[in-house]
């Protein structure tokens, strides 16, 4: 029996998804218009021309993280209104594929948004750029974060009658410790008088940790939410 | 094995929770630091260990529910959560007067275990709305079969994070709960842990035969009218109960 494998699969609907984004462009400028305007907000809010330390972390987590629900919560929604998941359920490939396709778009979509949020919270905020590069280690272990929870709870979401507030609700406290561990590195990383690098590592590993940890969650109970 | 009585399941949560607060009372040393509000330690820390322990088993209930399909599975493990969320407001109360009898605030951010019981317990929170969010019986069953294993699996791993955020400011000694108490107090501690877990117990098995009583009711009152069979219905949020389903062992 000749069957599409699953990395075949996960491409194709890999490929399906950056296409869709790159025709309609609904996600990622959204995103990256919401950052822009959540650095204002935090400049006036916190009334600080420049930041360093805890509050360039959080302010530049807190912000990277609201950003990446708008596209947890568009993430299905190809798939819920035009049939996708039935699409999915019929064809003879594993449902995994889907998760591990929707993941790898959302990491895509994140490392995007990064790459446009971060010169733009640097150019606003920081007197020293010599945090960012190792930043980008932090940030990237930190977006397979929300992509592995993201994708869990987008796709039940997406089955739900409030799924636009669904997702917030149940992710935002399952996304504490990813927000504990990259702030804990982060702020090292933006610290007033050049980069720190102490305990970083150790916030790494636990980010690390916790990527792997729900990875494989959302591996094992993937198959249950296409179910039907 | 045969499963103890729903009964004697209660005598014994009496029992033993009665004989704790005896020993609480009249046993354990008053402690030289904190005096008589130290006494909260017997109910609030039980508490908080009954329901995290709930939380797991409600994710463990939850992985036999996806394997089997069994909707009794999903039953119980509606029941474990919702009763660990339950104490869980318990503990978040009793940790807030403990808080103020020592530290004089009514919330202290450098606990992290309260802290980290605060963060699971919001996850928990939403246990309901999403339940709630989902008509279809059996895709609601396995959606919040799904969430209470990635929440279970969240528990620890919260719990590690919230503590490294706290040991890397100020560096302290792993001391557990009963790490280093003289010998009085933790034969208390562990009488009224026994107690709160026998009536936690005795809550799930309770709310589970309620369900299952009041499901085999509106069965026979259709029956006596003479309705056709219909699935059962009661709260849109809370998993039907078929009638076996009172033995959780």
């Amino acid at each position: 029996m000749t069957r599409p494998s699953s990395l075949a699969a996960l491409r194709a609907i890999l490929a399906k998804d950056l296409r869709v984004e790159l025709r309609t462009l609904q996600s990622v400028p959204a995103m990256a218009l919401f950052a822009v305007t959540t650095f204002v907000l935090f400049r006036y809010g916190l009334d600080r021309e420049s930041l360093s330390g805890g509050l360039a972390a959080g302010v530049l987590l807190a912000t990277v993280l609201f950003a990446a629900i708008i596209a947890i919560n568009r993430l299905f929604v190809a798939e819920r209104e035009e049939g996708g998941f039935d699409a999915i359920r019929l064809a003879p490939v594993d449902a995994t594929a889907l998760l591990g396709a929707k993941a790898a778009a959302l990491v895509i979509y994140l490392v995007v948004l990064e790459a446009i949020a971060v010169p733009a919270f640097g150019l606003f905020f920081l007197d020293s750029w010599s945090g960012i590069p190792p930043l980008a280690a932090v940030l990237l272990l930190a977006d397979l974060g929300l992509a592995a929870t993201g994708v869990l709870i987008s796709s039940i979401a997406a089955n739900s009658r409030a799924r636009d507030l669904l997702v917030p609700l149940i992710l935002l406290p399952l996304l504490v410790p990813v927000m504990i561990a990259a702030a804990g590195a982060s702020q090292e990383l933006l610290a007033a008088g050049g980069p720190s690098y102490d305990g970083v590592l150790r916030w790494l590993a636990v980010l690390a940790f916790y990527d792997m940890t729900f990875a494989a969650v959302g591996f094992a109970v993937y198959d249950y939410l296409l179910e039907d | 094995m045969k499963v103890p009585s729903l009964r004697a399941n209660a005598i014994a949560a009496t029992l033993v929770l009665l004989a704790g607060f005896a020993l609480v009372f009249f046993y354990a040393p008053l402690d030289t630091d904190q005096g008589f509000i130290q006494k909260i330690f017997y109910l609030h820390v039980p508490l908080a260990i009954c329901a995290l322990a709930g939380f797991i088993v409600g994710g463990l209930l939850a992985i036999a529910h996806l394997r089997t399909g069994d909707p009794r599975w999903d039953a119980r493990s509606y029941v474990a959560i919702h009763l660990s969320i339950i104490f869980g407001v318990g503990v978040l109360i009793t940790g807030s007067i403990w808080a103020h009898a020592s530290w004089g605030k009514w919330w202290v951010w450098d606990e992290p275990t309260l802290v980290s019981f605060l963060i699971v317990f919001l996850l928990y929170a939403t246990y309901y709305p999403l339940r709630y969010a989902i008509e279809d019986r059996d895709r609601q069953g396995r959606y919040a079969s799904v969430f209470a294993i990635t929440a279970g699996a969240f528990v620890p791993l919260n719990f590690i994070a919230v503590r490294m955020a706290e040991s890397l400011v100020h560096p302290r000694v792993f001391a557990t709960a009963n790490g280093g108490l003289p010998g009085s107090m933790l034969l208390t501690f562990l009488v009224c842990l026994a107690g709160m877990a026998l009536l936690w117990l005795v809550l799930v098995r309770f709310e589970l035969a309620a369900k299952s009583a009041s499901a085999s009711l509106s069965r026979l009152r259709r029956a006596l009218d003479g309705e056709p069979e219909i699935p059962a219905q009661g709260s849109r949020i809370a998993p039907g109960v078929p009638s076996s389903a009172t033995s959780v062992s």
